[in-house]
């Protein structure tokens, strides 16, 4: 479905008076491989290159060297056309929904504007991508009342089914979700994890799920990959790599995670009851 | 045992909005006793940060108003106080950490100097602190404010601390600046250390050193922390008590093994039910239907009983108070609720 392959992408370093300092490689000889329907997550702490890899995904940065074949095609060799077409073919789901919607903007208008922005590969009409529109926010959970309310009349986990719904107009194959819940509240979190879930199986799509939070991508993914530094530092099952890490990198990383089985780790000078 | 060091009594606070007057703390009890590390959970909008900040008095009025209730800190009540008097606890008795450590150092002064001010006000009411004799001058005592600056930055553990005093705040990582805010709380040997998320903006493996720091410094400065968080594995590893907070008031508190293993008010459970663990089949996490109440005209009765599966009718009559859990459920004291219904299951970690 989506192969990446050896990529690279270089950021050239920032001018300091006269001096240029060194150039940031923000992914080194990065290769995955996604099939067809699974979800696959991408973990890595902040600066690692996550999202990096995702706007490079989507040709939002040129990548050199490397290449990205998605459904066969190879992203880089498309023409700014062809590549719109692509696009309506895998769309993102962004980490603030408050950030990621046009609060001028009413939910009809956020949800249709991809369908307004692919109409040469999509062939609606207004009355056909109003009809979506509604198609779309049911399937997202929401409803017709909701059609005409901006942005900041929902809670935040109401927008983030808004912004899935957005991703989902142009009926894409694949989702970039970059830490698509780390905005929001555990509960919320919990009904928009379940919803793209749902939306997998129904709509049998393929996830590239980004987080830096590995409770979420093990309950989420089939098949998740490490990133640190730019790097790939581990590969593979879900299950395996949780249970099993063979990098220092993911075991320091699984250790660090505060888990809810070592209760009480606080020390026994903290443990006195009040009396 | 001796009084509390911390006791929050009935504490009411409104806060004015475009729409109406929200009573956003409704009736907040919290007894904190010295040493004991208290974990403040909920999710946005619960009220556990204006919980903290009241303590701290920063909590502007106008738009807030305190209705009834006190915050006894050694006996004595905050909010009775004059500015002047909360300017010596703070930083001083009262120390802070808040969520973001970029925006809480300033970008235009060298850390030194920033410590060394906190240190210089701390040390104006208690002049023990420096360790200079009273009729020092301003330079020796700006001197020994370094030095207590330099020997703070060491405590945290920041490497090279002697070379890294004179940098800005930008030269350092996120999770180091973390640590020189926690060196700054701590510069006035504070018996009460508020934390406001202090772990939120920080990557899991710095959250981890950031903890394990916090805990270090408990123990060495025998401190007293209120620690507000959303993070329940938080909670789990770094604290001895937890608060659950749902619509501005507490409806669950004790001991953390106690909460934990036997969550006995239905939203403690849905709170942990809806947190992913190992082994869980996808699909299978159950969030909380519904949404959290509006605050400018609450439900009547239990504020939860809206999305409470056990909710009945007497559950939308009336306000349930903290009461002990029945001895039979609870396996330890302390262990309180707020619900008609409390039955606890024991929880699957």
């Amino acid at each position: 479905m989506l192969t990446i392959e050896g990529v690279h992408k270089t950021y050239p370093g920032q001018r300091r008076g006269w001096r240029r300092s060194a150039p940031v490689q923000a992914l080194q000889d990065v290769s995955l491989e996604i099939t067809r329907g699974e979800s696959f997550g991408l973990v890595g702490e902040s600066g690692s290159g996550k999202s990096t890899l995702a706007r490079c995904i989507l040709q939002l940065e040129p990548v050199s060297p490397g290449r990205i074949v998605f459904e066969g095609e190879d992203l880089a060799r498309l023409s700014p056309a062809a590549m719109r077409h692509a696009r309506a073919r895998i769309q993102m789901v962004f980490q603030d929904p408050q950030a990621s919607l046009n609060p001028r903007m009413s939910v009809h208008d956020i949800v249709t504007e991809p369908l307004v922005i692919h109409r040469e590969v999509m062939g609606l009409d207004a009355r056909q991508r109003t009809e979506r529109a509604l198609e779309l926010l049911q399937l997202v959970g929401l409803g017709e009342q909701h059609l005409f309310r901006k942005p900041h009349e929902f809670s935040g986990g109401q927008r983030q089914r808004i912004g899935i719904a957005r991703a989902l107009a142009t009926s894409p194959t694949m989702l970039l979700l970059d830490e698509p819940t780390s905005a929001l509240d555990v509960s919320v979190q919990a009904q928009v994890l379940n919803l793209l879930h749902e939306l997998q199986q129904r709509l049998s799509l393929t996830y590239l799920f980004i987080s830096h939070d590995l409770a979420v991508i093990r309950y989420m993914c089939d098949r998740v990959a490490l990133i640190h530094h730019g790097q790939i530092v581990e590969q593979g099952d879900c299950q395996q790599v949780f249970d099993a890490p063979q990098s220092d990198y993911a075991r320091q990383l699984l250790a660090a995670v505060p888990s809810l089985e070592g209760i009480g780790a606080a020390g026994s000078d903290g443990q006195r009851t009040p009396t | 045992m001796s009084a509390p060091l911390l006791e929050i009594r009935d504490l009411h606070l409104w806060m004015r909005s475009f729409e109406g007057e929200a009573h956003v703390l409704q009736g907040v009890d919290l007894q904190v006793g010295h040493g004991e590390v208290w974990g403040v959970v909920g999710e946005t909008g619960c009220g556990k940060s204006l919980t903290g900040l009241s303590v701290s008095r920063l909590v502007p009025s106008p738009p807030a108003r305190y209705g009834r209730g006190q915050i006894l800190f050694n006996g004595q009540d905050l909010l009775q106080m004059s500015e002047a008097q909360m300017r010596q606890l703070r930083g001083g008795r009262i120390g802070m950490i808040f969520q973001d450590p970029t925006t809480n150092l300033n970008p235009l002064f060298r850390i030194s100097e920033q410590l060394v001010d906190v240190a210089l006000a701390a040390a104006a009411w208690r002049p023990e602190l420096l360790g200079v004799p009273a009729g020092a001058s301003a330079r020796e005592k700006r001197r020994a404010a370094r030095a207590l600056s330099l020997e703070m930055l060491e405590r945290v553990r920041i490497p090279d601390a002697a070379q890294r005093l004179d940098d800005f705040p930008h030269q350092f990582s996120g999770g180091m600046r973390q640590r020189v805010l926690i060196a700054m709380a701590l510069i006035g040997r504070p018996q009460l250390l508020i934390a406001d998320e202090p772990t939120t903006a920080l990557d899991v493996s710095v959250q981890a050193q950031v903890l394990a720091l916090l805990r270090d410094m408990v123990r060495d400065f025998r401190m007293t922390v209120l620690l507000i968080t959303h993070n329940l594995g938080v909670v789990a590893q770094a604290c001895s008590h937890v608060a659950v907070m749902y619509a501005g008031s507490i409806v669950e508190r004790g001991p953390v093994q106690e909460v934990m293993r036997r969550p006995t008010h239905p939203y403690t459970r849905a709170l942990l039910a809806a947190i992913p663990r190992r082994e869980m089949a996808r699909g299978a996490l159950e969030g909380i239907p519904g949404t959290v109440p509006d605050l400018i005209h609450p439900p009547p009765g239990c504020r939860f009983a809206p999305r409470c599966a056990r909710a009945q009718e007497g559950c939308r009559a009336q306000v349930p108070a903290l009461e002990p859990v029945p001895s039979a459920l609870a396996a330890g004291a302390g262990h309180e609720v707020a619900c008609f219904h409390a039955h606890p299951v024991e929880a699957a970690c």
